[in-house]
């Protein structure tokens, strides 16, 4: 019976995503309640659904009593167990920083609540085409998120966004279709055999279907050609959005990829179809490069990270093409540990938005002192996402790596090699962005551009906003109701809230979330056994 | 792209394996409506990148979109298939066409419409703030606002008042 708990995990933030709206019509504030409540259940359930996946192995569902190959399946196995919790978690916190931050409003929530539902839907489905749906339902709703705070800028973001995913999700759904010619099924497990059966893995119409469907996906992941969306969506976004967006929306694509690549293709079509895997192992060097490359160039810390997340995917993609146990182990384990590690940098970017109205690496000189546990946690966020080991950035791309040499030592070509080497290349870029942010926070002050003294926040500076002044201003929409100071370096808003156990000048929930993302980070990286051995079974299935 | 095209080739010559030699006039006769499938999709892609206007990206977008349904709504029909539609007691014995890519169609047309409802949404409200829907026109108002990064000289210069 515990497999009608897939369906309702759906069901549940869908139904709720219809009540901020009809009982908005009499309450003014009811739409951040009803997200929490639905997303605290979304969370119980996912553990639920975890329990029972860790006791009995993969869990599924037929919907309406259809049985599968005709009827849609939803299928709970390691992989989506684990991306399940991650936006179950994700979501759940990321509405303690939206109540502070905005956007305010009813339908804001309704829109979260559709990504919430999008997202578990596509995370727990089996079946191609509910894919593409949940696909669409995902980004529809995420245009929707980004243009919130209703500014001229954000809507030109997202309507970018929008023609750029609608072109990736409608190549999915050429690829469906033609391996759907090829097979006459749409139930992946099912496909999977009929690819096989009926056609074969040199097949032209097998091969192409492959072909727009990861080109598709690698739209909606934002990989280099095709990242260009992404930065500016980011950027724009309110940062709440921003927060759930930068975790939870690329990261569902990817894992989109995995499980078709190895769920429905399998890893025999990817060895025997040399070109595609090469090409892809070309665009996720490129990627991992340009990524890391731009985003050091970058001084808008939302936006440095956005292009952070390029190269991060292009690790991902990489792992995926390498098509080997212990590369797509890392990839897998860097999907989940890059989304925990990219929420808590967003968010803590927020805050210190929020509290300081600082966005520009300038605008952040000394920000060590005044708001020492926020700077601190950006700090160990940003030194994992570089890879520096007691955290989970280091131990998927350490498997990563590990996967690309083995793929060179046992015959595929330099490409491994070359994909380590890149990685490697990146993690310097990293490094270099990751320390001008540790370098600002906590040694800069003296002689910073303005040229004057000690960074304390009692200066009087009166042109130093102007290098921060036009984002920030175009940011202050996002939901706060009076514009940033235009003071010295760090210096708090004016209602920023005050606390009696921190310096730091920033609302108190969402900075005991980010301090938590921070650590489990670190607990994740140092649990890395537990990981190999939850997914393990996956990795014997997918690699029998 | 060209991909696209192979493919499309692909879809062609695997359906037409019947045949034995099969030209290029050939496929333009007898699978017409591919050709019209690979047509739309070409010239719904390029209108999306190469018109200026917001609008007509969409309906290029739209384009595009309808030609996957198309290719659907092709791979469905049977040579001589009735509407699938069995009314109470009759006999199943005749050829039906497949019923299975119409829901998809349909389930896809819903989807597309409310992209197009989101995307003409997101018009407007540009409309309202640029007061152009030209994608050129808005890059430069975007820039002069500050709210386009990719100027060189970012610093010194004194915009002066950049809020709404």
């Amino acid at each position: 019976m515990s497999d009608v708990l897939l369906p309702v995990a759906i069901a549940l933030p869908l139904v709720a995503a219809t009540l901020p709206i009809a009982l908005g019509l009499k309450y003014d504030d009811i739409g951040w309640s009803v997200a929490a409540v639905a997303t605290t259940a979304l969370a119980v359930l996912a553990a639920a659904i975890g329990i029972e996946v860790a006791r009995d192995g993969a869990l599924s569902h037929a919907l309406g009593t259809y049985q599968p190959p005709i009827g849609i399946e939803l299928v709970a196995d390691e992989l989506s167990v684990a991306v399940l919790a991650l936006v179950a978690v994700v979501s759940l916190a990321t509405l303690a920083f939206a109540r502070v931050a905005g956007p305010r409003g009813n339908s804001f929530y309704s829109g979260y609540l559709l990504l919430v539902g999008g997202l578990t839907g596509l995370v727990l489905t089996g079946d191609l085409f509910n894919m593409f749906v949940f696909l669409e339902i995902v980004g529809i709703s995420t245009y929707a998120l980004i243009a919130a705070d209703r500014s001229g800028a954000s809507a030109y973001a997202s309507l970018k966004y929008l023609v750029v995913g609608t072109v990736g999700a409608s190549l999915y759904l050429l690829g469906v279709g033609y391996a759907f010619l090829a097979t006459g099924t749409l139930n992946m497990l099912d496909m999977q055999v009929q690819i096989a059966e009926q056609a074969s893995y040199a097949d032209p119409l097998i091969r192409a279907s492959y072909a727009l469907i990861v080109a598709g996906l690698a739209l909606k992941i934002a990989v280099f050609p095709v990242h260009t969306w992404q930065p500016d969506a980011y950027q724009r976004a309110p940062d709440a959005v921003t927060t759930i967006v930068a975790a939870l929306v690329s990261t569902a694509s990817a894992y989109a990829l995995i499980r078709v690549s190895y769920t429905v293709f399998t890893v025999d079509f990817l060895a025997a179809n040399d070109a595609i895997t090469t090409v892809m192992l070309i665009v996720a060097g490129v990627s991992i490069l340009a990524g890391s490359a731009l985003a050091a160039m970058q001084s808008d810390l939302k936006r440095m990270f956005a292009y952070s997340s390029v190269a991060q995917f292009g690790m991902i993609v990489a792992a995926i093409a390498l098509a080997n146990e212990t590369a797509l182990l890392g990839g897998i384990v860097h999907l989940v540990g890059h989304g925990l590690l990219k929420f808590g940098l967003f968010l803590g970017v927020g805050l210190l938005a929020l509290g300081y109205g600082a966005r520009e690496l300038d605008d952040l000189a000394s920000a060590a002192r005044s708001a020492p546990y926020t700077a601190g946690a950006i700090a160990l966020l940003g030194l994992g996402l570089v890879g520096i080991p007691p955290s989970i950035g280091f131990l998927g791309k350490w498997y990563i790596g590990v996967g690309a040499v083995e793929a060179s030592m046992g015959g595929g070509g330099s490409a491994g090699i070359a994909i380590a080497g890149v990685i490697f290349i990146s993690t310097l870029f990293t490094l270099s962005y990751v320390a001008r942010v540790i370098e600002r926070f906590y040694f800069a002050g003296v002689g910073i551009s303005g040229g004057h003294g000690e960074g304390d926040h009692g200066d009087e500076h009166v042109d130093a906003g102007h290098d921060g002044g036009p984002d920030a201003g175009v940011a202050a929409d996002g939901g706060r109701e009076s514009a940033t100071g235009d003071d010295g370096p760090l210096t708090p808003v004016e209602e920023a809230p005050r606390s009696r156990f921190v310096p730091d000048r920033v609302p108190p929930t969402p900075l005991v979330i980010l301090i938590l993302a921070a650590l489990t980070t670190m607990a994740l990286g140092f649990g890395g056994y537990a990981l190999f051995e939850w997914f393990d079974p996956f990795l014997t299935e997918v690699f029998a | 792209m060209t991909g696209t095209l192979d493919a499309t080739v692909g879809v062609a010559s695997v359906l037409a394996s019947g045949t034995t030699a099969v030209s290029a006039l050939d496929v333009l006769t007898t699978r017409h409506s591919y050709v019209a499938f690979a047509l739309l999709l070409c010239i719904g892609l390029y209108m999306m990148i190469a018109n200026p206007h917001l609008v007509k990206k969409i309906i290029g977008l739209n384009l595009f979109q309808t030609a996957i349904f198309l290719l659907f709504i092709t791979s469905a029909y049977v040579e001589g298939g009735a509407i699938p539609i069995i009314p109470e007691g009759a006999a199943e014995t005749q050829t039906f066409v497949s019923p299975l890519p119409h829901v998809i169609v349909l389930t896809a047309i819903v989807v597309g419409v409310s992209l197009t409802a989101v995307g003409l949404a997101l018009c407007i409200r540009i409309y309202d703030e640029y007061g152009t829907l030209r994608t050129d026109v808005l890059r430069e108002l975007l820039r002069d606002e500050g709210s386009l990064p990719e100027r060189p000289a970012v610093g010194g210069v004194d915009r002066g008042e950049t809020d709404e």
